[in-house]
């Protein structure tokens, strides 16, 4: 048995029972990125001793009785993520030499936590991107076909958990970027309220909207690694000071009476293809059968929020690329790949003198009105409930000819990060062999609500279970 | 001389905080004394990918007691915000400063000043006091032949205050006194060593040219002026003694300029220390656009009145109130008193001997009261002054001793103290033999002797020269 295919709860379970040691698993994981990764393109970097040391040093600890909640798990990391004396590149070759001197935040509290770090996952360079095309290295193959793309920005992050390169994986959520790849690898993903999770040591993209997730076979799993990122971090001004519940522990509550919003913007949106539509159906019947209760809500300002995302986002992207001048690390900038260039001129220009009025400050303006509605809707409902994705995965190169549609693959996850509220991609089903996910959004702050709702569905839907048919990669690439 | 010229001057002044820490991160922040480039950095002031700024609370705090010490105005709601531009010795490509809502603003500093022999005084307007971070330093060096550009990041991310100055000021002499002022305050609230040549305070004065108005004048009602066509900044004083002959051999370029027909051009311009004029650096007809806008990584502050009371509390007696206090209270003249406030510490010393002075003061007996009434507070001051007092060799109470010694030897008239002498060497004539043999033991034991017969009215020191001086005569006439 490819102990990899193994939740982060049995993997516990087992090594607990010495089934296996932390060095077998990350073998195991090892081994899998060896044979799929030549295909599958998720990882840029792997720390083969690193690794290997961490692992034995999980055995002799839990040896000796230490209890940590990660210990001997192994973790992918986004390359966005700064991780001390191991490179990171944020899928750039701007800084495809750069070797950090510190840790994230977030890497130093799943390292305390006993996490194994294997190493750093491809992703659309600096997070820009929803296809993991964007990547300045290749593109990142979506292990249920291989002929389409997994999903960005954290493209790498979901295909080294879906194929058993490690049992969990981090990433970073400003538009979809963690749930989107969820969604295309038949993963659980999970976008924070902005603030819970610290972004210190991440390398950022929208200041103001960047939110710190992460990617696991089931809510149990996302649930327990959220009760180890989350938390006030003295070096970000911007995390908030409020208690982190143990989000494990609201799983399997009943959710009868919860009330589940469909706003009615998204549902009668045109691109939406019907096996999304039918997935989404059946996942809402479960949810009814479970004693969920369905109301329509409007997101009334659901329409403008591409044109507001992609104002205020490009102008912080601009502002944060603005320190790679080559001076201190990195090459020059005539490195940046063109989808960076793209948002750095277009950032450059809606915060130019005589343009700033009539652009970023309108944007801003706007932001609080998409704010509102959720704030509005919430008053209304527990939750509110879309498709992850309007299509499902698609081909590779069948969006990299136009921007534009490239960014409306965005179009139902960008305005939770306007508003800074959190969302959760549960698997929902599959068409032709190709997952399909189901999207949920909730109060700031009130994400156990999320995990709950969530959680309910998939014990009634288990879609985590079907693994993908990675033999087929092996064999025909053999 | 053409008189139909005003000069228009305002200051721009950066002073850098003396806090213990940098202004968004924990370094150590002594730029000046740091012994070797680059050994105060971390992942903050060195702008490296991840990293975010976390506000000194301390430097705030000392911005907005500069402020109330300027009579700023304090805003209950401010922001940091970015401003982009490329420079080598700016690390994240942007520098987080104030923009539009800076911490203080609408302050002023009235500023006593002499022309033509005649006293008046300027009330100078302060626009706005913000808080903003320092950038690192370049070092131009020639390495293996080989001219190069080197940077020191020590005084990264020191926190700078900036002082931003109405055009109010006429004159170099007047800049000058309100720099003197201003240098005062500061040191007052010791926020701030203020140190122009170890560039903790930097100076830019601004300096137009405007045809004095007349009654068909299209300036801005309330000017004594029309609206300047061009403004100069001067950059690159390093020392007080330079700031006003920089500033008059600007006004004396202009006004030639301007007599020979010609604008003078809007411009920085450097000033060169060793030939003692400015010289044009770049062109500011195109203003850079540094595209503002909020700093995204910091909230916005917002402050409680109280909190801003508790500040103002924390600001001690300032100079000018001192001086006034010092003048009515202690009977000194301007000029006296004006010294004497001239630093806290000799302000506070001067106080500290007139209360040494009181204490001495006897309880019973009048036969010293004319003596000790000679130690009021204005001959203190004199003292104090004339003699250019080190008070930090000697203690108040000491001071006042020695100088009531002094002046019990004064309160003797002459024929008195020669007839003492004379009394103690007839007396003492073997002593006197003693003493013309060396002994110098001999010449102690008649000091003993004269200081029995006048009753301690003579100070020891004054008899031992006295009985020395009146030996060595007698020994010539003999």
């Amino acid at each position: 048995m490819d102990i990899c295919s193994l939740t982060i709860r049995q993997a516990k379970e087992a090594l607990d029972r010495k089934e296996f040691s932390a060095i077998e698993l990350v073998e195991a994981c090892l081994e899998n990125s060896t044979k799929y990764d030549g295909i599958l393109k998720a990882l840029l970097t792997v720390d083969v001793d690193g690794a290997r040391q961490e692992a034995s040093a999980a055995d002799r600890l839990r040896a000796q009785g230490v209890s940590k909640p990660l210990l001997g798990i192994p973790f992918v990391l986004k390359d966005l993520y700064t991780t001390k004396g191991l490179r990171t590149t944020a899928g750039s070759k701007i800084i495809d030499n750069y070797t950090p001197p510190f840790d994230a935040t977030v890497v130093v509290r799943l390292k305390n936590a006993g996490a194994v770090i294997l190493g750093k996952a491809n992703q659309d360079a600096w997070g820009h991107g929803s296809s993991g095309e964007n990547s300045d290295y290749f593109p990142t193959k979506n292990p249920y076909d291989t002929s389409r793309v997994p999903g960005g920005s954290s493209s790498g992050s979901a295909v080294a958990v879906a194929s058993g390169m490690c049992l969990a994986a981090t990433g970073t959520d400003t538009g979809s970027s963690v749930r989107l790849p969820a969604s295309f690898c038949n993963l659980v993903g999970i976008k924070p309220t902005y603030g819970r999770v610290s972004r210190y040591g991440i390398i950022a993209m929208a200041s103001s909207f960047d939110t710190i997730g992460h990617m696991t076979k089931t809510i149990w799993d996302n649930a327990l690694v959220y009760e180890i990122t989350a938390g006030k971090d003295p070096l970000d001004a911007s995390s908030v000071d409020r208690s982190v519940p143990r989000y494990t522990q609201a799983l399997g509550k009943a959710i009868s009476g919860v009330k589940i919003g469909l706003p009615k913007e998204y549902f009668s949106s045109k691109g939406i293809d019907s096996s999304v539509f039918t997935a989404t159906k059946d996942a809402i019947k479960e949810l009814e059968a479970l004693g969920a209760m369905f109301v329509e809500v409007s997101l009334p300002h659901t329409d403008v929020a591409m044109a507001c995302y992609y104002i205020l986002v490009p102008a912080e992207i601009s502002s944060n690329l603005a320190r790679f001048d080559g001076v201190r690390y990195g090459h020059g900038r005539e490195v940046f790949g063109e989808e960076a260039k793209r948002r750095i001129m277009i950032g450059a220009h809606v915060l130019s003198s005589g343009y700033y009025d009539a652009y970023y400050k309108r944007a801003a303006k706007v932001r609080t009105l998409i704010k509102n509605d959720f704030e509005e809707a919430f008053q209304r409902v527990d939750v509110i409930l879309t498709p992850s994705s309007p299509t499902p995965p698609f081909k590779i190169g069948e969006k990299t000819q136009d921007p534009l549609a490239m960014y409306l693959s965005d179009i139902f996850m960008c305005p939770v990060n306007i508003a800074g509220a959190p969302a959760l991609s549960v698997p929902c089903g599959f068409v032709n062999g190709l997952p399909l996910g189901l999207q949920l959004m909730g109060p700031q702050f009130r994400e156990e609500l999320l995990y709950q709702v969530a959680y309910a569905y998939e014990r009634e839907a288990p879609w985590y279970k079907t693994r993908p048919d990675l033999k087929k990669i092996e064999k025909t690439h053999e | 001389m053409n008189n139909n010229y005003t000069t228009i001057i305002g200051l721009e002044i950066h002073v850098e905080l003396k806090t213990l820490s940098k202004m968004f991160c924990a370094c150590k922040n002594d730029p000046f004394f740091a012994g070797k480039p680059n050994i105060y950095t971390c992942p903050v002031c060195l702008g490296l990918p991840g990293a975010l700024p976390v506000p000194n609370r301390k430097a705030i705090d000392w911005t907005i007691k500069l402020g109330l010490a300027l009579g700023c105005e304090i805003p209950l709601v401010s922001k940091f915000d970015r401003k982009h531009y490329f420079y080598p010795d700016l690390p994240k490509g942007y520098q987080v400063s104030q923009y539009d809502m800076p911490f203080c603003k609408n302050g002023f500093l009235e500023v006593e000043n002499t022309m033509n022999q005649t006293s008046y005084n300027r009330m100078v307007r302060i626009r706005r006091v913000h808080l903003e971070e320092d950038t690192g330093k370049l070092l131009h060096a020639v390495i293996e032949g080989k001219k190069r550009t080197l940077v020191d990041f020590n005084r990264s991310g020191v926190p700078l205050v900036e002082i931003v100055t109405e055009p109010d000021i006429r004159s170099g002499s007047e800049a000058t006194a309100f720099l003197k002022k201003i240098h005062r305050i500061i040191r007052y609230l010791c926020i701030s060593d203020a140190d122009m040549e170890k560039g903790s305070m930097r100076i830019e004065p601004s300096i137009s040219m405007c045809r004095k108005s007349d009654a068909t004048s299209k300036s801005r009602p309330g000017l004594d002026y029309m609206i300047p066509a061009y403004r100069v900044e001067i950059k690159n004083i390093n020392s007080f003694r330079f700031v006003r002959k920089a500033i008059d051999y600007e006004i004396k370029r202009q006004r030639e300029l301007l007599y020979r027909g010609e604008t003078p051009e809007q411009e920085t311009r450097g000033w060169n220390e060793g030939k003692g004029i400015t010289v044009s650096q770049r062109s500011k007809e195109e203003a850079a656009d540094y595209r503002y806008f909020p700093e995204p990584d910091i909230p916005p502050l917002r402050w409680q009145q109280s909190t801003i009371k508790t500040i103002q509390s924390t600001i001690p007696e300032l100079p000018d109130a001192k001086k006034k206090r010092f003048m009515e209270t202690y009977d000194l003249s301007d000029y006296d008193a004006e010294i004497l406030v001239e630093t806290s510490q000799l302000a506070d010393y001067f106080e500290e001997c007139t209360r040494a002075a009181q204490k001495l003061m006897p309880d019973t007996g009048n036969q010293d009261i004319k003596q000790y009434q000679e130690i009021n507070p204005k001959s203190l001051a004199n003292w104090i002054i004339n003699r250019k007092i080190n008070f930090e060799e000697i203690l108040p109470a000491r001071l006042v001793t020695q100088i009531v010694q002094t002046k019990k030897t004064s309160s003797i008239d002459k024929g008195e103290l020669e007839k003492i002498v004379a009394q103690v060497l007839v007396a003492n004539s073997k002593a006197v033999e003693d003493y013309k043999k060396g002994k110098e033991q001999a010449l102690m034991f008649l000091v003993g002797q004269g200081m029995r017969t006048s009753k301690g009215k003579i100070s020891p020191e004054s008899l031992k020269k006295l009985i020395a001086d009146s030996i060595i005569r007698r020994k010539e006439q003999e």
